[in-house]
């Protein structure tokens, strides 16, 4: 056996199976399911799960892409601090994501210094490789990315370093969107990467405050059949509970280690969601013993409502779970990955994006 | 991914062909060459047991039988 294959979920029996019990649990009423993670939407995209969904139930990708939520307050920062001659460092998706006037690919053709890192060490390695130029590292990402953040801020690092700090936090968002008019939502399949840092009690408090069934799931085909069964279940029996149907990666109370190097270097913060608004205590920032690691407190940086909504984009619907990418009228047509108008067709786990990728059709 | 090898808090790391390094500090465990991480971002944020997989699969069967007896 090739050393990966042991982490692939996908023979087909076992599939089918899963497949007729979830036709078993045809619910009586419309049920909407949201799933907040670009990568179960590349899982069911790729995979054609929609097919295998019984009649009545839909399954949306909601505010998941932590680059299509980044809010244009924070990307305009991002591209004035490259303008001013500052090193800016961010994670590829970002380059190309809409800002009010420019993307950060704009400026950098334009001469600015912008780099693409896959991780945030490595932004501080070129801080040290440069000691005479200030290097930003802008933070986007949810709790699977703010650990590493944290720890780059914790290890001493340069002087010439900060971060443009944008990480935000899932639970809340969530609970957002259910306080939301307009925004129905009868489960969540909560994400598996996440809730291995924050541990599946991260939503008790949605499960019990707003009658949420939660069903946390892994990222093989045969993970997100099995959590949409247990899901189903849920709503079928009437509870709102928190179940984790990822139990080799995600434990009840999560990861201490990471837990508490976000909890060293950041405060929760209100932030700004991009489609969304702000909503409170839904964002990290650094906290005040490292403002001197903070760009925010480092540089006078504006903080002007910018452009959120690139005029005829539906992203703002897509990110609350209100719309599907083909519900857009530019999905395919004016819009592709190669001509990207809005956040959700940069990402690679923006909803648009992975649905052009394959195949664009509603029912994926 | 799998871990070739670790030195301090960063271990090199292969999966299908394909070598990178992540950072350790995020993980809180001691991680020895043959362990397989779940990285994010260049940071691992888990250790994973292939045994575990194999629990999941027992896990979806006896779902899978209970519903066959019905
Ligand atoms: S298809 Fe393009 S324009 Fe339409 S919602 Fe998606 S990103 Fe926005």
């Amino acid at each position: 056996m090739m050393t990966g294959d042991r982490f692939l979920l996908r023979d087909e029996g076992r599939g089918r199976g899963l497949a007729r019990l979830l036709k078993r649990l045809t619910p009586e009423h419309p049920i909407r399911i949201v799933h907040v993670c670009g990568t179960h939407e590349i899982t069911i995209s790729e995979h054609g799960l929609r097919h295998l969904l019984p009649e009545g139930v839909t399954v949306l990708e909601g505010p998941g892409c932590p680059v299509c939520v980044t809010s244009t307050v924070d990307l305009d920062r991002a591209v004035a601090l490259a303008e001013r001659g500052v090193v800016v460092c961010t994670f590829g998706d970002m380059m190309r994501v809409p800002g009010t006037r420019k993307t950060l690919d704009d400026v950098r053709t334009e001469g600015a210094s912008v780099h693409t890192v896959l991780s945030a060490a490595d932004a501080v390695a070129r801080a040290r490789r440069t000691p005479d130029r200030d290097v930003v590292f802008f933070a986007v990402g949810f709790e699977t990315t703010s650990p590493g953040t944290a720890a780059v801020l914790l290890d001493d690092p340069p002087e010439n370093f900060s971060v443009l700090c944008a990480h935000k936090l899932i639970p809340p968002a969530v609970g957002a969107l259910m306080d939301m008019p307009g925004t129905k939502l009868d489960g969540l399949l909560a994400p598996g990467h996440v809730s291995t840092v924050i541990g599946a009690r991260a939503y008790a408090q949605l499960a019990e405050g707003h009658r949420l069934p939660v069903v946390i799931g892994g990222f093989e085909p045969l993970d997100v059949l099995y959590a949409l069964v247990v899901l189903l279940k849920q709503l079928r029996e009437g509870r709102a509970e928190v179940e984790n149907a990822y139990p080799r990666a995600v434990s009840w109370g999560g990861s201490p280690r990471a837990q508490e190097l976000i909890r060293c270097a950041f405060v929760p913060c209100d932030a700004r969601w991009r489609g969304i608004g702000t909503i409170p205590v839904s964002g990290l920032a650094v906290r005040d013993e490292r403002a001197h690691l903070d760009a925010a407190h480092r540089y006078d940086l504006p903080e002007r409502e910018g452009q959120e909504v690139v005029p005829g984009c539906r992203c703002a619907d897509v990110l609350v779970a209100r719309a599907v990418p083909s519900d857009c009228p530019l999905f395919g047509a004016a819009c592709t990955p190669l001509t990207p108008v809005g956040p959700c067709m940069v990402g690679a786990e923006g909803a648009c994006s992975v649905w052009h990728r394959h195949g664009g059709r509603a029912g994926l | 991914m799998k871990v070739l090898a670790v030195d301090g808090t960063v271990a090199t790391l292969e999966a299908g062909g394909v070598r990178a390094s992540a950072r350790l500090d995020a993980l809180g465990e001691t991680v020895a060459a043959g362990d397989y991480l779940l990285v994010h971002a260049g940071f691992a944020i888990r250790r994973l047991d292939p045994e575990d997989a194999q629990e999941t699969l027992k896990l979806l069967d006896e779902m899978l039988a209970a519903d066959d007896d019905r």
